[in-house]
């Protein structure tokens, strides 16, 4: 054996151990990164998954025209004005007899929410001829009512209820007059103070006309700036200066682009504070390099050689752009888009500059319409001091995880898909 | 550590061995002199193209110097020199692919027929569709067959017609010797075939648009010996409708397709004359020193 082998072995040996230290590194860091995500998956899910189910109490309401203030039940003027809270306190009263105390009834009356009159105005307008009758109704549980319901039994003492409620509770819970359901009511309604009634129906709607307008803005500039950059634009100082402003566009916090709609948008231009299309305008800014960037990169991926073919054939600039580096090129863009898209979806600290934090109960119908959006209702949740809300953030957390999951997957999904055809 | 020192001074010492090697080498070619004029017959009678002092330059360096050289209508003349030495780049610049390159400038009197080729008011795609060109590596859109060979014509508007459309892409690939490999799966990728394959359906696709020039940089540099015969097969028929420029690294490929054969040396132009001419009696040093493997 010569030296020269003896020493290569030598080394060998060295080599080995450090490609495996270098692989244990590796798993190591995917180790903990996957231990984050499965903590902070348990801990939203944990918390998250009670706000998919409300509770019901069932209680005997008779429909009384005198106590109501109603004498023809298809009049819905009459309707609005109705006193549904005085029927639901008597069939409380009277499911509870012997609560005499004002302050006692006052608690007693607390188990219902006071959306549940909401309801009952829906179903008297439903069917009209359940006036004067009486019927079994599932009415909405007041959060508190709620929250004790989905408190497991060891732990129910240390609820925030008073004795007496709690025991109110337990016998409608021993009694089979409480339910469990399906809480739709959180992915259509608006916000509201209170958590039995507050959904996210309306962040839902604001996040997709502002993720509209966004799109459509920022796609197609961003994709033609990055087209008139990469095949049109001669090289010189100018734009030198262009491309590195973009690069530092694409790094400066997003808050930044807040105060800027701000300044221009509001301010300059006046356009209404709090709509999804300034929203969509401010987060347009924020995304466009992200495009520009990521669609530069993939026409820059094309070979040259597509180009020169086509060049050579006689196809103009403009034709070669659309009919060779284009088709190419459009995965790449799209994938880039598609994750500038999520990180807008994701962004809350911009709208906040510009009204986006506002409370909305009401749906918007429109990009112009106020509105809030998933992670701005994330955020006004957090900050709620009702304990129910803690689990309806957790639940928005989750559903803004599932978009944005979807939107990843879709992007990779498209490349996979397109980028096949080279 | 001995070792090491032992091995460096081997290394060194070979080092020295090969030294005058190259020294004999490079002063030969160093103190052989640029002919003052191209040597041989560099222009014929009723050229195609008339090319006369053309210089290119890339920003400051000159990659070409002072080239005047004919090109004969239905001839096909082989480019060849070493690497480096600006064959590529003067027959880019005879169709104006030159273009898409910033810093490069053409100067000098380039005509096809009476057309200058530098006339600002030149059109680039029409002098594109009569000079075509073929480049080293296959590049086929990534379309179908169908598609690849129909684009030129459909961009020119040649064909009217669906029928004519499918005809002139018949006679394409017939003439490129692809039709009967391709003809039952004209529309599966062109992307699919085979490199050589590839590299006639590029040629079946500069034909169909009927240039009056083609030009080849290097069509088979990155083919097997098998398809490289095919092409140069190829090229033989072509040359009954089409004048053809081509480079190419290969003499034997030179002097099987060529009627003329054309040497490039660091940007000039050394020597033009018949094929077989340059092959058995080179007049000039340089192109004799290049074909007999002195250096390349």
């Amino acid at each position: 054996m010569s030296e020269t082998t003896a020493k290569v072995r030598k080394s060998l040996a060295r080599r080995y151990r450090q490609e495996k230290r270098f692989q244990a590194y590796g798993i190591l860091s995917i180790g903990v990164g996957l231990l984050a995500l499965l903590i902070l998956f348990t801990d939203i899910i944990g918390k998250g998954h009670s706000a998919f189910f409300e509770h019901y109490i069932q209680l005997e309401i008779s429909l009384d025209p005198d106590v109501l203030g109603v004498d023809d039940a298809s009049d819905d003027e009459q309707l609005n004005y109705a006193n549904f809270g005085g029927v639901i306190k008597e069939a409380l009263r009277e499911r509870f007899p012997g609560v005499d105390d004002r302050q006692q009834q006052r608690q007693l009356y607390a188990l219902v929410s006071s959306g549940a009159s909401y309801n009952l105005r829906d179903e008297l307008k439903a069917d009209p001829s359940l006036l004067g009758g009486t019927r079994e109704l599932w009415l909405l549980a007041d959060d508190d009512v709620d929250l004790y319901l989905k408190t497991p039994e060891r732990k129910r003492p240390d609820a925030r209820l008073d004795d007496q409620q709690k025991q109110w509770i337990e016998d409608l819970e021993a009694a089979g007059e409480t339910d469990k359901r399906f809480n739709a009511s959180f992915f259509s309604h608006g916000d509201s103070r209170e958590p039995e009634l507050a959904g996210i129906g309306s962040a839902i709607v604001g996040s997709f006309f502002t993720m509209i307008v966004t799109l459509c803005l920022s796609f197609p500039i961003g994709v033609a700036a990055a087209i008139y950059l990469e095949e049109f634009a001669p090289r010189n100082k100018f734009t030198d200066f262009i491309e590195v402003n973009i690069n530092n566009l694409a790094a400066v916090p997003s808050i930044i682009f807040g105060l800027l709609g701000l300044a221009i948008f509001i301010n300059l231009f006046g356009l209404p504070r709090s709509v999804p299309l300034l929203g969509g305008l401010v987060l347009t800014l924020m995304t466009l390099p992200t495009i520009i960037i990521t669609s530069r990169a993939a026409i820059k991926t094309v070979p040259p050689s597509v180009r020169e073919g086509a060049l050579a054939l006689g196809a103009s600039k403009m034709q070669v752009v659309l009919h060779h580096v284009l088709p190419l090129a459009l995965p790449g863009m799209l994938t880039g888009s598609i994750i500038g898209m999520a990180q807008a979806l994701g962004e809350t600290a911009p709208l906040l500059l510009i009204g986006m934090v506002a409370f909305i109960v009401d749906i918007p119908g429109g990009p112009t319409d106020p509105a809030t959006v998933l992670p701005v209702q994330i955020y006004l949740w957090a900050d709620s001091p009702e304990q129910s809300f803690v689990a309806m953030t957790s639940a928005a957390i989750m559903v803004l995880l599932a978009f944005l999951i979807t939107m990843n997957t879709l992007a990779v999904v498209l490349r996979k898909r397109l980028e096949r055809r080279w | 550590m001995d070792t090491a020192r032992e091995l460096d001074n081997r290394n060194r010492a070979d080092d020295d061995a090969a030294k005058p090697l190259i020294d004999v080498e490079e002063r030969s070619m160093q103190d052989t002199p640029y002919p003052e004029k191209t040597v041989g017959k560099p222009f014929v009678d009723a050229p195609k193209m008339k090319l006369r002092h053309v210089n290119v330059f890339y920003a400051d360096n000159q990659a070409i110097h002072d080239v005047s050289l004919d090109i004969g209508k239905n001839e096909v003349i082989s480019l060849i020199g070493p690497s480096g030495c600006g064959k590529s780049t003067f027959l880019r610049s005879l169709n104006r692919m030159n273009d898409t390159i910033d810093i490069c400038r053409v100067k000098g009197e380039l005509h096809l027929d009476d057309q200058d080729l530098y006339d600002p008011k030149l059109d680039v795609v029409e002098l594109r569709a009569r000079v075509g060109m073929v480049f080293q590596k296959p590049n086929p859109f990534p379309k179908s067959i169908y598609d690849n060979v129909a684009y030129g014509p459909r961009l020119h508007g040649l064909a009217d017609k669906k029928y004519d459309l499918d005809e002139i892409v018949e006679n394409s690939l017939r003439k490129a010797g692809l039709w009967t490999e391709v003809k039952d799966r004209l529309h599966s990728p062109g992307t699919g075939l085979s490199g050589g394959q590839q590299q006639r359906l590029c040629i079946a696709r500069t034909i169909a648009v009927s240039p009056e020039v083609v030009l080849m940089d290097e069509p088979c540099s990155a083919l097997d010996p098998i398809a490289t015969a095919k092409i140069e097969e190829l090229i033989d028929e072509l040359s009954e409708s089409y004048t053809i420029a081509i480079v190419t690294h290969s003499m034997q490929q030179a002097a099987r397709v060529s009627h003329r054969t054309a040497y490039f040396h660091l940007g000039r132009l050394i020597e033009v004359n018949d094929t077989e001419t340059v092959f058995t009696k080179p007049e000039h040093e340089l192109t004799e020193a290049y074909i007999t493997g002195r250096f390349g």
